[in-house]
């Protein structure tokens, strides 16, 4: 039996963030209702009172001004964390991640580094409509400069804001607004695995399931159901989109000659179109199938709670998707 | 009328090229001749025909690669229905009209089978893992059955068609310019590797006085011209074979899970292609060959398998096989069995060494080390060391070879 | 702590000849840098400082080494007013991996870690939260420096301007922000673009010391700005700095000016910056006859070193191409 603590992702973020602000004088927190309101998710609930207002630092709704003052504090000397309520507004300081935070470390000749770490929710399932449920990861996960990580377990929300804040560039971190109630064992003696690898979280032989963040839940239940079938799938947790892992892509498919990328963002342009690249490029002649993918649907994500379900990758698409990929095996 | 059809040199061979004809139409043939060159993975190869008769047509051109059993001539043979108009010539005027009536129809048929050289081939469907694994294994995928969408190849297609069929063997090449070295290497690298991989081999050795059996041997080619003497390798061949007989566990293969013994004994001989690797022709029924019959034999084939041309018929046969490093100096050599084969022996170089003899006293003798590689899934080493006990006995008797 | 920097100037020769010098080295080095676009040498987009000189030279003397400075594209000047060397700053308009950004950033792209000089940043008033963050910064840190951002009027269109405008003053932060207006945003009039023109009490209207300055005369930039930063510095939190100014070559250098008249560039040029000072000094008796011509002399040498050197330096080689995308780890 592992010795261990019960606590939610959301609780397992606070306690990343409480333990960075207590660890290093240099990080401090801001954003829009991190403070007093206690965080549009509740992840910062209580720090305002623990660290006071100086370092849990309620801004004014200027995603493009803040994270801005993110990138020049972080150039001052200083360890920002600067949370974005949800990847949609993230669009509004676009300029400041894309044209500052990714550029200046190479445009300066090696000169100035961006030690800057960006957190924010992503993905569907609250029924919050088209302005507030996308998955921009792959989005960010395209420009260099930049490191785009995806928390998908408990231990990774732990532990992966240490790690960012440790790393000298700048660093974002998506968490999937539906992984925030999950519960789980956070071992006692957990060990952080380093932040840019990709981990195996369930060895099979029959096909990978590559897939992260938000997905990884829907996956592995899929594939505890396909191991009722006789199908042992391997479910690979990318953890970092940038850079991608891609000798652990390689070496599942080597493994099982199969693969479905699970992505909760749209198809077109999707981080699954990069990864199935990937495997064609590199992994090509191990291959006995197809690469399949299981996307959202290219729609607005919806309102109504049964076409946002249906707009998302579900558990029987992934089971239907698998069983196609090995119906000739 | 029958039909020459692309022979299979090998389990592993699904097609083959026919790169040269020997033959034309009209031309007799007797059973043995080599009628056409047929270029294989492994290289080229003399194919002959097995039975006698007239060649009537030839369906396939030089250059084109067919799947094994398609027809690539057809042969009238004695005794056989001709379609010749010089055998109508023989029949009544009524049936001449039905014969002339019938010629139609019966080579319409012929040119119907006619592969479509001259068309596109349909490309053969195959998942990328498919391709490699059947590259790896020396395979063609003209000839297997696909499970896949479509009739597509899949990994289990290949796995299954070369686990029914003899692994790769080192191939019989042509030593020319334009030979392929490396797919020659392949075939020992895939052979080799599976061997290692599956065979859980057993190894014994055993020094053997061969003081004597050169002795008589010296003498035996004392009073003949040079190409008529009989080499050591020769003799060994033989006393292997006869040996055989009696521990009939090493001679075989072993396939589909277990062994299946061999009636006929046909010695495998590893023969060095210098530059491009080896090839293990088998000098057939060595058990039944007199010894020199065997020799001329050897020699012939070791002469074919460095100019090329070795038959078909020699180069997938061999029951067991013999490696000899001896001419290396080398004192033991340890084989690698030659799947699915069980068994191969190991003849190092006949030394001089202090030994002691019956009555106990020390004398210099000559002296060779003799070695077992055996497959553990058929046999134990209680029985490969009968093997090189019996080999021992035998070549002190060489006059019983 | 420079407290040199806040110290009321004496207006005399000794004070004012090197402004002189300053602004006619910028001067030269953008006419040279406009010869040697013509001929290929430099490529990208070239914006040309000239006109505005006063703006930057007089700035930079309130600041002390250890302030910092965010510019834009046509940060030229600032850069050269800064301290950062001519060679290196003609080395980066080759390319050239001498460079003071190792030929990466170009024309619009001068970076100076020695010299706290952030970048010129090509996205207009992409700078302008850049420059907050640097402040916000220096004050959880308790350090006593001033933050200074340049840009255009046109940036105050940009949203990212009122943003900076209120978290610099709602969080009281010790920034200078100078506006360089010159009136055209490439080749639109403020006029035509903002609706209030006295951009000065825009940043009023957030609750920041903000003026309008003659941003032509040296002098008087130079005295606003060390009022400016010495109150900074005391913790009273932005200053800002209209300074209105001309520029009297187009936008970069592709720039046919059918937004304007002739006689609007020649009215502005009969006032502009060096002139001005030039002529102030003569009637006051401040400048000796061989003056002008003994600055001229040093900066064309100048000019020719640098060119020498950009000329004489090597590109930084392909195979570093991908350096410093990210920052190099310490080995394990």
């Amino acid at each position: 039996m592992t010795q261990g603590t019960e606590i939610t992702y959301r609780e397992a973020v606070r306690e990343s963030i409480r333990e960075a602000l207590l660890g290093d004088e240099r990080v401090f927190l801001l954003g829009e209702d991190v403070g007093r309101y206690g965080g549009c998710y509740a992840v910062t609930k209580g720090l305002l009172q623990e660290f006071g207002p100086e370092r849990i630092r309620d801004t004014p709704l200027s995603e493009s001004g803040f994270m801005g003052a993110g990138v020049g504090a972080a150039l001052g000397g200083m360890r920002p964390i600067v949370e974005i309520m949800t990847v949609n507004f993230s669009l509004l300081a676009l300029d400041q991640i894309v044209n500052n935070a990714a550029t200046i470390r190479h445009m300066s000749g090696g000169q100035f580094s961006v030690p800057l770490v960006i957190r924010m929710a992503t993905g569907a399932g609250r029924q919050l409509a088209a302005q507030h449920s996308h998955s921009f990861e792959c989005w960010y996960a395209h420009v260099p400069g930049l490191k785009v990580l995806v928390p998908g377990t408990i231990e990774d929300a732990r532990f992966m804001l240490g790690m960012a804040l440790l790393d000298p560039d700048p660093v974002i971190i998506f968490e999937h607004v539906m992984l925030y109630n999950e519960t789980g064992i956070l071992p006692n003696e957990a060990q952080p695995v380093p932040m840019e690898q990709a981990v195996v979280r369930r060895p099979g032989k029959d096909v990978s399931l590559i897939t992260y963040g938000g997905s990884l839940g829907k996956v592995l239940s899929a594939a505890s159901q396909l191991a009722g079938e006789g199908i042992e799938a391997e479910v690979l947790d990318l953890r970092c989109l940038r850079p991608l892992d891609t000798a652990a892509i390689v070496q599942t498919v080597a493994r099982t000659h199969r693969a479905v990328v699970v992505d909760e963002g749209w198809r077109t342009g999707s981080l699954a179109g990069e990864i199935s690249a990937i495997i064609m490029e590199q992994a090509f002649w191990q291959l006995d199938a197809p690469v399949a993918r299981v996307c959202s649907k290219e729609v607005p994500i919806p309102y109504p709670h049964h076409l946002e379900q249906a707009a998302l990758p579900q558990i029987p698409q992934i089971l239907a998707t698998v069983r196609q990929v090995l119906e000739h095996a | 009328m029958s039909e020459l059809t692309m022979p299979s040199f090998g389990a592993d061979m699904d097609a083959g090229t026919l790169i040269e004809w020997r033959i034309k139409p009209g031309d007799s043939v007797t059973k043995g001749d080599i009628v056409a060159v047929i270029e294989t993975m492994k290289g080229a190869i003399d194919m002959e025909v097995f039975e006698d008769g007239t060649i009537e047509a030839l369906l396939v051109d030089e250059g084109d690669k067919v799947p094994v059993g398609t027809p690539i001539a057809s042969i009238a043979t004695a005794g056989a229905a001709s379609t010749e108009p010089v055998a109508a010539s023989a029949v009544t005027t009524a049936a001449v009209a039905t014969a002339s009536a019938s010629a139609l129809p019966a080579s319409a048929p012929a040119r119907a089978q006619t592969p479509t050289s001259g068309e596109p081939r349909a490309r053969i469907l195959a998942s990328p893992l498919a391709r490699s694994r059947a590259q790896q294994y020396q395979l063609d995928l003209s000839g297997i059955r696909g499970s896949g969408p479509g009739g597509a190849l899949l990994l289990a297609d290949i796995e299954r068609k070369h686990g029914a069929k003899h692994p790769v063997k080192p191939a019989a090449a042509r030593v020319k310019p334009g030979i392929d070295r490396s797919a020659m290497r392949q075939a020992i690298a895939a052979a080799m590797a599976k061997s290692k991989r599956e065979i859980p081999h057993y190894y014994l050795a055993s020094t053997i006085d061969l003081s004597e059996t050169l002795s008589w041997l010296e003498a035996r080619n004392q009073a003949r011209p040079p190409e008529q003497r009989v080499l050591l390798g020769a003799l060994l061949i033989k006393a292997t074979a006869a040996v055989l007989k009696q521990v009939p566990e090493l001679n075989g293969f072993y396939r589909d899970g277990g062994f299946q013994p061999s009636g006929a004994i046909h010695v495998g001989m590893a023969i060095t292609i210098r530059g491009a690797g080896l090839v293990v022709p088998a000098l057939l029924d060595a058990d039944r060959q007199p010894l020199d019959a065997l020799m001329e034999n050897l020699r012939d084939v070791s002469a074919r398998a460095r100019q090329g041309g070795l038959r078909s018929s020699e180069m997938s046969a061999a029951t067991i096989t013999v490696t000899s490093l001896g001419e290396r100096g080398v004192e033991a050599v340890y084989g690698v069995i030659f799947p699915p084969q069980v068994a191969i022996l190991g003849f190092g170089s006949p030394c001089t060494r202090p030994w002691v003899t019956k009555d106990g006293g020390i004398e210099a003798r000559t002296v060779m080390r003799v070695t077992l590689a055996a497959d553990h899934r058929v046999s134990d080493g209680h029985l490969g060391a009968r093997l090189l006990r019996l080999l021992e006995k035998q070549l002190q008797a060489p006059e019983s070879l | 702590m420079n407290t040199a920097a806040s110290d009321k100037p004496h207006i005399n020769r000794d004070h004012l000849l090197p402004m002189l010098a300053d602004m006619i080295r910028i001067r030269r080095f953008e006419e040279k840098c406009a010869e040697l676009y013509t001929q290929e040498k430099i490529r990208g987009f070239l914006h040309l400082y000239i006109g505005e000189e006063a703006v930057a030279v007089g700035i930079a003397r309130g600041l002390a080494p250890e302030d910092a400075v965010i510019a834009t594209y046509r940060e030229h000047g600032h850069a050269l007013a800064r301290g950062i060397s001519m060679a290196s700053v003609m080395a980066e308009m080759y390319g050239k991996v001498t460079g003071c950004s190792r030929g990466r950033g170009g024309s619009m792209h001068l970076f100076d870690e020695k010299h706290r000089f952030f970048g010129g940043n090509a996205i207009v008033a992409g700078g302008l939260p850049m420059a907050v963050g640097l402040a916000l910064a220096d004050k959880m840190r308790g350090l006593a420096r001033v933050t200074t951002c340049f840009f255009g009027e046109g940036a105050v269109a940009e949203g990212e301007f009122h943003e900076s405008m209120n978290l610099a003053a709602l969080w009281q932060l010790p920034v200078l922000f100078v506006c360089e207006n010159n009136l055209y945003a490439m080749g639109t009039a403020l006029e035509i673009s903002e609706s209030e023109q006295h951009i000065y009490l825009k940043a009023r209207s957030y609750g920041i010391d903000a003026h309008a300055v003659d941003g032509m005369n040296v002098v008087d930039v130079e005295a606003a700005a060390r009022t400016a930063c010495s109150a900074i510095r005391e913790g009273q939190g932005p200053k800002f700095l209209e300074c209105k100014t001309y520029r009297f070559r187009g936008h970069s250098m592709f720039d046919t000016q059918l937004y304007r008249d002739k006689e609007e560039i020649e009215r502005w040029q009969k006032h502009g910056p060096i002139v001005l000072l030039q002529e102030w000094m003569q009637a006051n008796h401040m400048l000796l006859e061989n003056d002008v011509a003994a600055i001229e002399h040093r900066v064309a040498a100048e000019v020719a070193e640098a060119v020498d050197f950009a000329e004489s330096s090597a590109l930084e080689s392909e195979t570093e191409l991908d350096t410093d995308v990210y920052t190099p780890r310490r080995s394990q």
